[in-house]
């Protein structure tokens, strides 16, 4: 767009002037995946770190043909899509709350936003001792004041405690999004809608959330890149565990590099969790294109 | 088509009214205009009327029946935004269709009566684009047919065209006056511009701040101006307005001391008149002419030729600024010296409080 606008002598400046950025930005790209590309074909031990040898498609055929890998990549997929689920809807139905016009409401946005500023490694510790601790937690507290017994949410539902932390997080950035954006609809399209006879349901089917179907591409999109990766949340609450039922891809990423020092097969786990992000990135780029082509 | 009537209402934001008690009986299939400068509460009146704005106290009467605690929709009226406020996500046969939809209508009905308004606005090829995709006045145009989908009883207009560019608003006010006598319905049409309301409405409301200056047909408010504000709202270029001071006065004749020194002698009002109170002489343009023996003497500043007329803006000797219409071929120049006069007759007075004072017109009296 900008080659509309520039002049000719300018424009083939563009490139000159755009080549350190372009440069180091590939450097900064280009390196770690030749590194990890390299290692990943490659025996290296951090117990033997002067034993490496070539090994093929061997640390490849490790992993693809163990089942940690598949669950990991359940797991991975099972957060990023619940979690995207969930602060989609609770974000659109706190902006839609926090849209109307009550007293106290800026106390309440800013409560809401809280959330977000919580370190990621806080938050988990909050969660795993403070709520969801089946001895001395505000939830088991309460479920066993209503006669429920408690709820082990660790060890009987570990993938779904993490998505619930991980969730109340997020929240809040949906909203910090989602707020404004509907914010900015024009009120006299709200009215003309309401001149057409558009109860609030009909409202927001028809008005309000095709008004926000752009901003919250945006949100799934950031917030994706986000929990493809997630790991402070898993290392503090689960530890992955038990067994493997709560590790993703980044967390076994981790424990094959730090805690088996197997630099050669973390590196392969790391060239697939690209895979994966790329095919995921792809699919949500196929709907999200849709909707934005839709709106255009 | 309906009449709508408007019985003492009054607005309050808080703690400020910003309407202050208005009656109004709009006649069924008029075309009346709410016009005045921004902030006169003509919107605030227009949004009551649709139930946008809740009515803080009064009537609000549509076809007789009590509707102040009718939803908007119920109302049976259609308006148009100033912004178009179409639904972006929507095609222009999605958008015309909505409220229909909302109903519950058929498909094929629907379908029908979208066609049928498409025709009238001759945009049968724009149905399948997307607001994005048309002009300003496309998009006034599906704005409008949005609204007649709905066979209102009453249109409600907000500022339709004040969007569009100069060439389009003329097009579209022959466009808007048309749809009226073809729809034979109510119009109610708000803009802050007294040229809209003179071409195309049969009775305009003049507002100013929340209260009723005065009611009339476009030319009962461009001959006979009730009060000091509508006779310097109404018609373009503004009426010319002198301080004076009465001289004599008798059953036919007042005799005016102008502050620039001059005197000048005008019929009598009907109300009576003391020596030495303070009056204001109105005078339009077009009621100006050059004459070298005339009254009002001055200096050309300006002057703007339209063609068929052109309007000489004149300074006179104690700094007061007068606009005259004179032939689209004048010779004067800025600079020249020149003199006026004044046809008395056509004159308007207006007392210290800003009433007009009437001379024998009987359809000139205040409302």
């Amino acid at each position: 767009m900008t080659g509309e606008v520039a002049s000719k002598p300018t424009r083939h400046l563009h490139r000159p002037l755009l080549a350190p950025s372009v440069g180091a930005l590939f450097l900064w790209m280009a390196v770690p995946l030749a590194m990890t590309l390299w290692f990943s074909a490659e025996h290296y031990n951090l117990l033997r770190p002067g034993k490496t040898a070539f090994a093929g498609w061997e640390n490849y055929r490790d992993l693809l043909t163990h089942r940690a890998l598949w669950i990991a990549m359940g797991n991975t997929l099972f957060l990023v899509g619940l979690v995207l689920a969930i602060t989609l809807i609770f974000g659109t139905l706190f902006s839609l709350l926090l849209n109307q016009d009550f007293p106290g409401r800026n106390v309440c946005r800013l409560l809401i936003i809280a959330p977000f500023f919580v370190m990621p490694t806080v938050s988990a510790l909050i969660w795993k001792n403070m709520l969801m601790n089946p001895v001395f937690g505000l939830f088991a507290w309460i479920t066993r004041s209503l006669g429920f017994g408690t709820i082990e949410f660790f060890s009987r539902m570990p993938m779904l405690s993490i998505v619930l932390i991980v969730g109340w997080e997020w929240t809040p950035f949906a909203v910090l999004i989602l707020l404004p954006a509907l914010h900015s609809l024009n009120p006299e399209q709200i009215e003309a809608a309401r001149l057409d006879g558009g109860g609030p349901i009909a409202l927001f089917r028809y008005i309000q959330l095709p008004h926000l179907l752009r901003p919250m591409a945006v949100v799934a999109m950031i917030e994706m890149i986000f929990f493809l990766s997630l790991f402070a949340e898993i290392y503090v609450a689960t530890g992955g565990g038990p067994g493997l039922a709560s590790t993703n891809l980044a967390y076994l990423i981790f424990r094959d590099a730090l805690l088996g020092f197997d630099v050669g097969r973390a590196s392969a786990g790391g060239v697939i969790a690209i895979i994966l992000a790329n095919i995921v990135c792809f699919f949500l780029m196929r709907v999200v294109g849709r909707n934005l082509e839709d709106l255009r | 088509m309906a009449t709508v009537e408007l019985r003492n209402v009054r607005k309050q934001f808080g703690t400020h009214e910003v309407i202050h008690g208005i009656d109004l009986l709009i006649q069924d299939r008029e075309f009346i205009a709410f016009v005045g400068p921004s902030g006169c509460g003509k919107s605030t009146l227009l949004r009551m009327i649709a139930g946008l704005e809740q009515v803080t106290e009064g009537e609000v009467l549509i076809d007789g029946s009590p509707a102040q605690d009718v939803p908007p929709a119920k109302r049976g009226l259609a308006m148009v935004f100033q912004s178009y406020a179409l639904y972006p996500h929507m095609t222009v046969a999605e958008n015309m269709s909505f409220s229909l939809r909302l109903s519950g209508t058929p498909k094929a009905e629907r379908e029908q009566k979208v066609r049928t308004v498409a025709r009238i606005l001759e945009m049968e090829p724009l149905l399948e684009r997307r607001p994005s995709q048309l002009s300003g006045g496309q998009l006034q145009r599906v704005a409008i047919g949005r609204a007649m989908v709905r066979q209102p009883k009453a249109f409600l207009l907000d500022e339709p065209l004040s969007n569009l560019d100069a060439a389009l608003q003329g097009q579209m006010r022959l466009e808007l006056a048309r749809l009226h006598r073809e729809l034979n319905t109510t119009m109610i049409y708000v803009t802050h511009d007294q040229l809209e309301a003179m071409t195309m409405a049969d009775r305009i409301v003049v507002l100013n701040q929340g209260n009723v200056e005065q009611l009339g047909s476009p030319l009962e408010l461009y001959q006979h101006p009730a009060t000091f504000f509508v006779a310097g709202f109404i018609g373009a270029p503004k009426m010319n307005f002198l301080d004076a001071e009465v001289k004599t006065v008798d059953a036919q004749h007042l005799t005016l001391m102008l502050t620039s020194g001059t005197s000048i002698t005008v019929p009598a009002p009907l109300q009576k008149l003391n020596a030495n109170e303070k009056i204001k002489l109105g005078i339009r343009a077009e009621h100006l002419a050059l004459e070298p023996e005339g009254e009002l003497r001055g200096e050309i500043e300006a002057l703007e030729h339209l063609g068929p007329r052109a309007y000489l803006h004149t300074r006179l000797a104690d700094g007061t600024r007068l606009v005259a219409q004179t032939d689209g071929d004048t010779q004067a120049r800025p600079g020249d010296h020149v003199a006026f006069r004044a046809r008395s007759e056509a004159t308007h007075l207006f007392n210290s409080s800003g009433r007009a004072l009437t001379r024998s017109d009987p359809q000139a009296e205040p409302c």
